[in-house]
């Protein structure tokens, strides 16, 4: 079984910044036809020894040597690492909203005859890839037009247009849902059987467990172990163990719901889409929230969550079109961001970077962005009061920083979100929505983030969680709502929830009864 | 732990563009001394100084504003030619409806505020690119000042002349100074000690370490020098001159918008806006508002300016305020801020501004031809910006950067390596 010839091996990789080591004498072997993880947590140096691969740092930029099909290889550019049929797919999609799916598999690498881009063999190439990666769309479609897994898809797809031998995924199903994650990884099972070798990084560690051969754990930029999966005895928790190097006995924290009485209802909402104004994305959705009690949102990507959440938040998705809110027994009228933050509501967007940051702030600036007015008198900033208030909230919830003056973009994915976590939890808010709280974040930041989430339900507070991950869910949540096509389909207490009834609630139209 | 790089936050402050500002202090030092000799120290006389800052203090208005409108994201093209319709206008009305001067002043201002309004509303409320707005206005305006003035020079009364031309009245004992200037220059000299003392108590109050003791006093001595000498020098030029009517109002804006830029919730939202406006509109952040604000107070401070002017000159014309814009633009980015918005401050433009115009006062002294003057402003500008942009986007080549990143804290400097080098380079600049 082990027979299988090294297609890779990467010796004593050091690479350093100045003033720190990013990766410390790291060995990855990877063998021909199989799909090899990365796992550790943020920050472990996983993307960096990518980057090296790939020749983003060029030779001479790190020590150690790669060997590549038995040879030594120095890589330049990333280029020539793309010559040798290494290709590196980042988490965020390098594709151009613009173009069309041909022009995107293509793009920098344009079949040419005479100089001039031989469109019509790039018409017939992209049908032959797009066939090898099951996506099923007219070539001309533009990729704006295409939802994100199909997205993924094609940047599989030019990965092929560049004969790819060695496919390395960083963080493939991050923003995929389990639909689309599950195709994307039946693919990377197909690929193998064609030899093709896969790296994948990923945080999604049920899925490392069901495809991966082998695993290669990095924790503080040094190899910890390599795993053989097929060897047996490994799952999630050793895997786990061997990132943070302790046990994690539990995924959530011990806690006892104290719930009471109804506080936030939202009666046959109904919101158009910005642009095809004809189509409704949120359909009559009636939910309430009580006081001290957690809600999940459950839904495949697209079902509406985030617009029912966003419309509901002053507006800020879409166009209105009926319903009511009531907040303690009155209804409530939010037309606008600020009257959504006057009336206790927040909303913690599942794209902190883009939307829920600005990453040219510091922290203290970005704690109190969303009420400045706390830390103002007649307008006036209070540094001091802002200085004090950030510090409360870095000891609070642990954000990870020598000072609160440093700026958030310099922030690891787990520490932002707390930043933004903290910005909301400062207006004070009676309900939360949290959007995909713990997208792209580690074990550790996830399970400190329940933690946070816990403690807010414990202040009496209502907490919408919107996920896209079933079991956090179910381990965090008292009661679930699951959405499909802008509607409500069911409404699922913690006791009853388990996966499988979830996902059929998730992926069907007809009202299961109210339990 | 670090040595320079704290000595340098030390001395100019905390904010995210200290980098540029930084060097841009010594290249207005640097450009200082330099023309100083080459003009056998004309450049520091109190004549040179007096006609400098007549005659540069509307592009830095001008850069105030447009800092403002820089930060937020957008451009304003229109300046010069908001800045001459409103100079045509209160000619105008003073010369044929015998409007008094104070009147007129508040008219300018007037006009400025609805042609504010009407390219903010556009701006924000449609949403049209501030670009197109604004090449739409620099248009409409030029042809404005020309259809009202018939192309021609409209003079200007004696009385509105003091906003341009004017300087402070002699009073008290004969110390053979302008006493009111003294009197200036040691009340700036009490505020300078006053801020560095409450800035001290303010760290202090925060719970951090306030500032060496040593590093105040240094700082101190070399402000308040500043200070006397250019007190003096304004003070002690030809009798009946003193630091400039047009002056006074520039310090009194830089101190008032410096202050609303950096302290208020309202000059805040700006940044935030420029940095994100997604996430600040998310925030409750009222987008239009402030986006419309800063368009409109664009335009009344180019009206100021274009009344400066007229003043100064006595005459509004068809050819005022020709490619005021791209001054005012180009000391707002030489002075540090960012192309895309979200970064900049006030004293960073007038720095910027101040470098362009004593660049161009002693080219002028030393005889250089208009045509120099432009081809070394052009490269100033392009060199400057073009320097930071490398430094930023090299990060570790810079040669500060590189002299101080050893010495960082251990938990800062693994923080940057995992953002290394996508954070670095595009969004976290300054450190270095």
């Amino acid at each position: 079984m082990s027979a299988a010839q090294v297609l890779l091996e990467m010796r004593s990789i050091t690479k350093t910044f100045p003033g720190v080591t990013a990766l410390a004498e790291v060995n990855l072997v990877v063998r021909e036809s199989e799909i090899h993880a990365i796992c550790g947590e943020n920050g472990a140096g996983k993307s960096t020894l990518m980057k090296v691969l790939s020749g983003v740092y060029p030779h001479g930029a790190y020590s150690g040597e790669i060997l590549y099909r038995g040879e030594e290889v120095r890589f330049g550019d990333i280029r020539a690492s793309e010559h040798a049929g290494i290709v590196i797919i980042h988490q965020e999609l390098a594709l151009v909203p613009d173009m069309s799916i041909t022009e995107n598999v293509f793009l920098g690498n344009e079949p040419r005859k005479r100089g001039a881009i031989d469109w019509k063999s790039a018409q017939r190439r992209v049908l032959e890839l797009m066939e090898q990666v099951g996506l099923k769309e007219d070539p001309d479609t533009l990729i704006k037009d295409i939802g994100v897994g199909k997205q993924q898809l094609v940047e599989i797809a030019k990965a092929f247009a560049k004969d790819v031998k060695l496919l390395i995924l960083d963080e493939p199903t991050a923003a995929l849902n389990e639909d689309d994650s599950r195709h994307l990884l039946d693919l990377l099972c197909e690929f193998k059987r064609q030899g093709i070798t896969s790296i994948i990084i990923s945080h999604k560690l049920n899925e490392i467990e069901a495809v991966a051969d082998s695993i290669t754990i990095l924790r503080d930029g040094r190899t910890i172990e390599t795993l053989d999966v097929r060897a047996g005895g490994v799952n999630e928790d050793r895997i786990v163990r061997g990132m943070v190097g302790r046990e994690l006995s539990s995924r959530f924290p011990e806690h006892t719901p104290d719930i009471s009485e109804v506080f936030f209802e939202v009666r046959d909402w109904t919101v158009r889409h910005p642009i095809s104004t004809e189509r409704l994305v949120c359909k009559g959705s009636s939910f309430t929230v009580r006081r001290g009690e957690i809600v999940g949102f459950a839904g495949l990507m697209g079902a509406g969550r985030t617009e029912l959440a966003m419309s509901l938040f002053g507006r800020s998705y879409g166009v209105w079109q009926g319903g009511h809110i009531y907040l303690n027994g009155e209804e409530i009228q939010l037309k606008s961001v600020s009257d959504a933050i006057r009336h206790g509501l927040a909303y913690v967007s599942e794209d902190r970077k883009a939307i829920g940051l600005n990453l040219l702030d510091d922290i203290k600036t970005s704690i109190v962005a969303a009420k400045p007015a706390k830390v103002a008198r007649y307008g006036v900033i209070d540094e001091a009061a802002k200085h004090r208030v950030a510090e409360e909230y870095r000891r609070d919830l642990r954000i990870k920083t020598p000072t609160v003056d440093e700026g958030v973009a310099k922030l690891s994915g787990g520490n932002q979100q707390k930043v933004v976590l903290a910005k909301w939890m400062f207006t004070d808010p009676d309900l939360l929505i949290l959007d995909e709280p713990t997208r792209g974040i580690d074990v550790g930041a996830k399970f400190e983030i329940y933690g946070i989430i816990q403690r807010l339900a414990a202040q009496g507070k209502g907490v919408v969680v919107i996920s896209s991950e079933l079991p956090e869910l179910i381990g965090l949540c008292d009661r679930i709502y699951t959405v499909f096509e802008g509607a409500i389909t069911g409404e699922v207490a913690r006791a009853e929830a388990d996966p499988e009834l979830l996902m059929k609630q998730m992926t069907t139209t007809k009202k299961t009864p109210v339990s | 732990m670090s040595g320079y790089q704290d000595l340098k936050k030390n001395f100019f402050g905390g904010t995210t563009s200290i980098s540029r500002q930084f060097g841009m202090i010594f290249t207005l030092v640097a450009i200082i001394l330099l023309f100083q000799v080459l003009t056998n120290g004309l450049t520091l006389t109190s004549g040179n100084l007096i006609a400098v800052v007549s005659q540069y203090s509307y592009i830095l208005i001008l850069a105030i504003g447009m800092l403002m409108v820089i930060v937020a994201g957008h451009i304003d093209l229109s300046v010069g030619s908001v800045a001459a319709f409103t100079g045509i206008v209160v000619a105008k009305a003073m010369q044929n409806y015998d409007l008094p001067w104070p009147a007129a002043i508040l008219l300018g201002l007037a006009v400025g505020a609805v042609i504010g309004a009407w390219q903010g509303f556009w701006v924000a409320y449609i949403g049209v690119p501030a670009f197109i707005v604004t090449l739409a206005g620099m248009l409409v305006f030029r042809g404005g000042n020309q259809f009202i003035g018939n192309a021609d020079t409209v003079p200007i009364p004696g009385g509105f002349r003091t906003i341009g031309a004017g300087y402070l009245p002699e009073f008290g004992l004969s110390t053979g100074y302008n006493n009111p200037t003294l009197l200036l220059g040691a009340i700036a000299c009490a505020a300078v000690v006053w801020r560095e003392w409450r800035a001290r108590s303010t760290r202090q109050e925060m719970g951090a370490r306030p500032v060496p003791l040593w590093i105040s006093g240094v700082r101190l001595v070399v402000m308040v020098g500043v200070i006397v000498f250019a007190t003096l020098r304004f003070a002690g030029g030809r009798v009946g001159t003193s630091l400039p009517v047009s002056g006074i109002i520039l310090i009194v804006l830089v101190l008032a918008y410096s202050f609303y830029t950096r302290n208020t919730v309202g000059g805040r939202r700006i940044y935030a806006v420029g940095g994100n406006a997604r996430a600040a509109e998310l925030s409750g952040v009222k987008l239009k508002r402030v986006n419309f604000f800063v368009m409109m107070n664009m335009s009344v401070l180019a009206a100021l300016a274009g009344m400066i002017f007229v003043a100064r000159s006595a005459a509004s014309g068809p050819q005022d305020g020709l490619s005021w814009e791209l001054d005012a633009i180009a000391a707002v980015f030489i002075g540090g801020a960012a192309v895309s918005g979200g970064l900049g401050t006030i004293s960073g433009s007038i720095v910027g501004g101040l470098v362009m115009a004593l660049l161009n006062n002693g080219l002028q002294l030393m005889g250089v031809g208009v045509d120099l003057v432009q081809i070394i402003k052009g490269l100033v500008l392009l060199l400057a910006v073009a320097l930071d942009v490398y430094n930023k986007s090299q990060g570790h080549f810079s040669v500060i950067g590189s002299l101080t990143r050893p010495f960082r804290r251990q938990e800062t400097a693994s923080a940057a390596a995992r953002t290394a080098p996508h954070g670095e380079s595009s969004k976290a600049p300054a450190v270095g």
